[in-house]
């Protein structure tokens, strides 16, 4: 892997990462507020739709921008008023606001554009370009050939759309509103005890909502980025699962805005790695060690606990070290015999790959990977003692 | 003569069909201290809530200083110059002192100047009241003490004239208490008012200037603290009400059925909820517990009844019982004869969802008598279910009823019907009487005696006296985790109680409020292990 | 008292939500230029018009009360088992390697271990979740809906890779073995002389769908372990003093929904007309599951009526998607709108209902 690989890889990751970045924050200001919100997807889904269908309207994508922006905090607002006003179950409100945002964007695409549930093709000024710095170099070529420093500075730095370096710059922002203001003060305070701000005079309820509106806000911004800066239109599902995603990196992240750009970007890293590398090959030996390893690390864990971790984390490490051996096994042909099988490669099927973001959202929030203490009063609606 | 401080004139206030506050009418005049005593659920906390916008009153007046003024919401009881201390903290735990402080009553948008401000500000009151706290310690790092500093510097730097305290003293260790005193008595020098609510005597005595009393959401009367004695007050606050005499004869206890060996108890914060508590209870006797509510009660309880781990030993008829590992669940309990009343009925006794008749099974749910082959016997059930109603007079007697449609004392009916008709060979009787109507008090009552002179039996943990007088036959005090002492109902009255529950052993000396105090600085426990 | 007669919970508050959801649709359909009155139309002629299409209602039906079901079961634990989908996937691979490897003799047979072997597989593939739940405290919807994306790749490798018989081009299972064909309601009505349901997939499965009602009912209202997990759901402290296991009743109650969920794979795979496991195989059914038990007040009848309400709503979205230019999402918008009314806004429609007993009953009171 030469250095210029590394470079694209990192781009990518980030350009990969900004959507994620956007909607992690935007959960991040909700859940700090005692808001969970698990229709981030729709949200950032809705406003990709319709930030695409005005800009392609208008010819403008500021204003299209500004569609997905109203879109994304109307339903905002909606689960709003199922969380606060009405004290609803908000991880209900939030699968209702996913499938709403996922089956409706189809349908009114269709209706309006007639072109199997996507908008036209964006171009021109309906669009976000990348912005190219002084001095970069634009094409691959010339990147190719350059000095390190130069490639670094025209393929990572420069070249992104302008929503990448208003993504990038979410995050100081969200620290300094966080840590620095009295707005954030509160916030930080009616997610942890919302009696505590009630008994101090502030409105509980004025608090969440501004906070629900802050996540719309992001996430519009997020969902316009895919549409109009990533690709040049909506496609149906276009988010592609990365609310759920952003939730994971939120928790890694422990709610605080910093860490949830490491953990953004480490989830962008390996979206990269899945669109650049569908072929990977590794050695049987590495699958076994990983496996077997793994299985090990389980059974070792459970065994000190109780009969319950013993019969699940058991089964599980025999299903991946049935897995591990039957690679093995299966690896052994005429000429290579079981000890020549270790050494062969063996391509890893692109499904598990695509999978690894998953798994690895499975595995942060089994806890294993630091322990993350939710907001206090996180998914519970206010209610006065009595 | 200056106008008071604080008036209420004819406050009231309804939850549902509770009557929480009626027609209170109160006077506090500036620079004093005045206490507020009552038994628990008598309606002070009610009445402060609602002067500090907590709550609305349904009817009444509020005057600050004389002046008529409206208290729609907390800040409006800021803005006149109002500060409370509640009983369950308002502070957020991951919050720093000065950020707690400064919560609500920021300069300006900017953060930075309103805590620059605030620790200049804090560090002045620390002077001026004695009340040093590290403005950057995190809360849930200090003690609850320290915790209760910082609501009242919450108060001060809001600049409250008047300070409401709602039971400060019930999570403190009697030295803290007194820490607590003194800091009182400087803020009353400096011209504060100051109100406390409380329901324990020893403190109305030794810190107050007026008191007034409430007895079930009414204000019985006020008077100066120095023209009435414990005595006196302990009268007006149970009131004159009708002897609830208990119909029994003599106890006739027989062989020994359960036997406590030094159990300790710590919870998941890390404090120490049982000492080395020892006791035993004979077949046909009933031991009561008294005590002031969180002094180790409800975990004993909770011990015996197979849901909070304990070390220790526990023995059943002579059998240890397991207090941690796989036996140590309800199930296991009721399987060996114990029966539990607990003390919330709303939470832990019923499902208020579920019907009645599925009420009657919960916690027996695996008797045989309730199963048909692989399934449950729902008609059985329901048949029992509407027998015991029937013969515990639960109205209305319609076993398809939610738990939650019915009133308090039905639904203890329901909850002690289940446990008693069990026959255990211990009875757990948590507040039996707690939200209960005068009638299904007697009938409670009566069904434990009978239960008692079946030989059975039974642990009766309450924090009314007079029903632990009245039904006891031995009666064990706690304190802080641990048994003061026991007494025969015969040998004693509410006043030798009434210390021991306040820690004192030394009952030569009755009413020395030095003495108790004195003793009370000796007895401090309860902090952090 | 009670705040207003069960009749009205459980029938008019669900009928006000649906008709809040309808006019919602109502202005969806305007919005995009389409007639409302002709497109309810279209559906319901869509979704019973013809003995056809009936017996595609009564198949998507089928799908239905199997994730409703698996979506009650947990919410009777108050748990929120969102990951129906991919359950449903993983028990269609639990049915095609049973009705794959295994000669079977006959159809019977076939059903029985299909579905034993679908029950299985999705409540292994819920096993991990469910541990997390209850050991961990690790949010089930998340991991739920994580391990739909895995269940689909997973899926996806099996069809493409291994269960896929070479030469074939659709990432797909090759036909299951005559023997394991599920009889179809159509051969059933044939026996009879008759020609019903046409040639639509509804099979013998319905059957077994509506035994699973009865089932879960047994089980919610006539067993202990119903009784646990209903109290369990209803108030953990409550639990715990009568000395139900957390951890337990979590994992049991979210293995049961799982194996309900994969369940739904014997329709699937092994009642279509060409019985085989095709890549998307549970077609959103996993999530219209949680419509369905929000509706259906998670009890087995509500399952049922709502089912067959999805099920109509989904063979009639797909002939009117056939007919106009409304893509079937629009099932999805509706569902949507369901899942808001009668679950997260629940309190918006019941408030004013309530209160308008409230008054009436006051009012017969005084007078």
């Amino acid at each position: 892997m030469d250095f210029f690989t590394i470079v694209q890889l990192g781009d990518a990751s980030i350009r990969m990462a900004i959507p994620l970045l956007l909607a992690c924050l935007a959960g991040l200001f909700s859940e700090r507020a005692g808001i969970f919100d698990i229709g981030l997807e729709g949200k950032m889904l809705a406003a990709a739709f319709l930030s695409a269908a005005v800009s392609f309207a208008s010819g403008s994508v500021w204003v299209g921008l500004l569609a997905g922006i109203g879109i994304s905090i109307a339903l905002s607002i909606v689960h709003g008023l199922a969380s606060i006003t009405f004290r609803g179950n908000q991880l209900i409100s939030g699968v209702a606001i996913n499938f709403f945002a996922a089956g409706l964007t189809v349908v009114i695409a269709q209706g309006w554009f007639a072109q199997g549930g996507r908008t036209p093709s964006l171009s021109g000024a309906a669009r976000f370009d990348g912005i190219d710095f002084p001095g970069a170099l634009t094409r691959v070529r010339e990147k190719m050939q350059a000095s390190p420093g130069m490639q670094f500075y025209s393929e990572f730095v420069s070249g992104h759309s302008i929503l990448v370096y208003i993504g990038l710059l979410s995050v100081p922002l969200t620290w300094w509103i966080l840590y620095r203001t009295r707005f954030g003060l509160r916030l930080r305070a009616v997610g942890e005890a919302p009696e505590a701000v009630d008994t101090a005079g502030i409105s509980v309820v004025g608090l969440r909502y501004s906070a629900v509106i802050i996540c719309g806000i992001l996430c519009g911004i997020a969902g316009a980025y895919l549409s109009t800066a990533v690709q040049a239109g909506f496609t149906k599902d276009m988010t592609a699962n990365r609310g759920f995603i952003a939730l994971a990196a939120l928790i890694f992240a422990k709610w605080r805005p910093w860490y949830a750009l490491g953990a953004c970007l480490l989830f962008g890293l390996f979206f990269a790695i899945d669109n650049r590398f569908q072929n990977i090959q590794l050695q049987v030996l590495w699958i076994m060690v990983i496996l077997i390893g793994a299985s090990a690390a389980m059974v070792l864990y459970a065994i000190k606990r109780e009969k319950i971790d013993v019969i699940v984390l058991g089964g599980l490490s025999a299903v991946l070290t049935v897995i591990a051996l039957a690679t093995w096994v299966g690896s052994t042909g005429e000429e290579a015999g079981l000890v020549a099988a270790l050494f062969e490669t063996v391509k890893v099927p692109s499904q598990l790959i695509q999978s690894l973001p998953y798994l690895f959202v499975v595995i942060v929030l089994a806890g294993f990977v630091g322990k993350a203490i939710p907001p206090r009063a996180g998914g519970q609606p206010y209610v006065k003692e009595r | 003569m200056n106008a008071p401080a604080i008036e209420l004139k004819g406050i009231s206030k309804a939850f549902g069909p509770v009557q929480a506050n009626k027609d209170i009418s109160i006077s506090v005049m500036p620079g004093t201290i005045h206490g507020i005593i009552g038994e628990n659920g008598a309606g002070k906390s009610t009445l402060m809530s609602i002067l500090y916008g907590f709550y609305k009153a349904d009817a009444g007046e509020i005057y600050v200083g004389g002046n008529r003024t409206d208290i729609p919401d907390s800040q409006a009881a800021i803005a006149a110059g109002i500060g409370m201390v509640f009983q369950h903290f308002k502070l957020v735990q991951n919050f720093s002192v000065l950020e707690n402080v400064v919560l609500g009553a920021e300069d300006g948008a900017m953060l930075k100047p309103s805590l620059a401000k605030a620790r200049k500000q804090l560090k002045s009151l620390a002077e001026e009241y004695e009340l040093n706290v590290d403005p950057d310690a995190i809360i849930q790092d200090i003690g609850v003490g320290m915790q209760q500093r910082v609501e009242i510097l919450k108060a001060l730097y809001r600049e409250a004239d008047i300070l409401i305290l709602d039971e400060p003293t019930g999570v403190l260790t009697p030295a803290e208490a007194d820490q607590l005193f003194r800091i009182l008595r400087r803020l009353k020098q400096e011209g504060k008012t100051i109100i406390l609510i409380t329901h324990k005597l020893r403190e109305i005595m030794d810190i107050t200037d007026t008191v007034s009393v409430m007895r079930r959401g009414e204000m019985v009367g006020s008077v100066k603290t120095v023209d009435t004695n414990p005595a006196d007050l302990a009268e007006r606050m149970v009131g004159r009400k009708v002897l609830l005499r208990v119909d029994k004869t003599p106890a006739q206890p027989k062989d020994t059925v359960l036997e406590v060996r030094g159990l300790n108890v710590t919870d998941a914060q890390g404090v120490h909820r049982l000492k080395d508590v020892s006791f035993n209870i004979r077949a046909g006797e009933i031991l009561g517990i008294a005590g002031v509510s969180g002094n180790g009660q409800s975990e004993l309880l909770e011990v015996l009844g197979g849901y909070e781990k304990a070390t220790g030993e526990i023995l059943l008829n002579g059998e240890a019982i397991d207090l941690t590992g796989a036996h140590s669940d309800g199930q296991s309990r009721r399987n060996r004869g114990i029966a539990h009343v607990p003390e919330d009925r709303q939470h832990e006794g019923l499902i208020m969802e579920f019907s009645a008749w599925e009420n009657t099974a919960f916690g027996y749910h695996h008797d045989a008598r309730y199963q048909k082959g692989a399934l449950m016997d729902n008609k059985a059930i329901l048949a029992d279910a509407q027998e015991k109603m029937d013969r515990f007079d639960v109205r209305p007697p319609n076993p398809m009823l939610a738990a939650k449609n019915f009133s308090g004392g039905n639904q203890q009916k329901i909850v002690v019907a289940r446990e008693i008709e069990r026959d255990p060979d211990l009875l757990l009787v948590g507040q039996p009487t707690r939200g209960v109507d005068i009638g299904a008090i007697e009938f409670i009552h009566q069904q434990i005696v009978a239960l008692r002179d079946k030989g059975k039996a039974i642990l009766l943990v309450s924090v009314e006296l007079d029903e632990i007088m009245g039904l006891s036959d031995r009666i064990a005090v706690m304190f802080d985790g641990q048994i003061m002492g026991e007494r025969l109902p015969s040998e004693t009255d509410e006043t030798e109680l009434g210390l021991l529950m306040a820690g004192v052993t030394d009952t030569d000396a009755p009413h020395s409020v030095k003495e108790i105090e004195d003793n009370l600085a000796h007895a401090g426990t309860g902090e952090k292990v | 008292m009670e705040k207003m007669p069960k009749w009205a919970d459980v029938i008019l508050v669900p009928v006000v939500s649906l008709l809040l959801a309808a006019i919602i649709s109502v202005i969806v359909f305007w919005s995009v230029g389409q007639n409302p009155w002709e497109a309810i139309k279209l559906m319901a002629f869509g979704a019973v018009g013809t003995s056809d299409f009936l017996g595609y209602t009564l198949f998507y039906a089928t799908n239905f009360i199997f994730t409703g079901l698996a979506v009650a079961v947990a919410f009777h634990a108050s748990l929120f088992n969102i990951g129906g989908e991919g359950q449903v996937l993983v028990g269609g691979l639990g049915a095609a390697i049973v009705c794959l490897f295994i000669p079977w003799p006959h159809w019977t047979l076939a059903l029985l271990a299909g579905g034993a072997a679908a029950a299985v597989f999705g409540a292994l593939w819920v096993t991990i979740p469910a541990y997390l739940q209850a050991r961990r405290g690790s949010h089930i919807v998340i991991t739920t809906i994580m391990f739909n994306f895995m269940a689909s790749g997973l899926l996806v490798y099996m069809l493409s890779d291994a269960l896929r018989p070479a030469g074939q081009m659709q990432t797909a299972t090759a036909i299951f073995p005559e023997a394991t064909h599920l009889p179809s309601l159509n051969d059933i009505a044939g026996l009879f002389g008759s020609e019903l349901f046409g040639r639509s997939p509804v099979n013998i499965s319905i059957f077994i769908a509506l035994l699973a009602c009865v089932g879960v009912w047994l089980l919610i209202w006539h067993t202990r372990l119903g009784y646990q997990i209903r109290a369990f759901g209803q108030s953990e402290s409550a639990a715990k003093y009568a000395g139900i296991s957390a951890v337990n009743i979590t994992m049991i109650a979210l293995l049961i929904s799982g194996a309900l969920a994969g369940m739904m794979a014997v329709n699937n795979t092994m009642g279509i007309n060409t019985p085989q496991l095709v890549d998307n195989a549970a077609g959103g059914a996993g999530f219209i599951g949680i419509a369905v038990a929000l509706m259906g007040r998670n009890h087995p009848v509500g399952i049922i009526i709502a089912a067959l309400l999805f099920g109509a709503l989904y063979q009639g979205g797909a002939e009117l998607s056939a007919a106009t230019s409304i893509p079937v999402q629009i099932v999805v918008v509706i569902q949507a709108l369901v899942i808001m009314f009668t679950g997260a806004l629940d309190q918006m429609v019941r408030s004013p209902i309530e209160g308008l007993f409230m008054r009436f009953s006051s009012k017969a009171v005084k007078e």
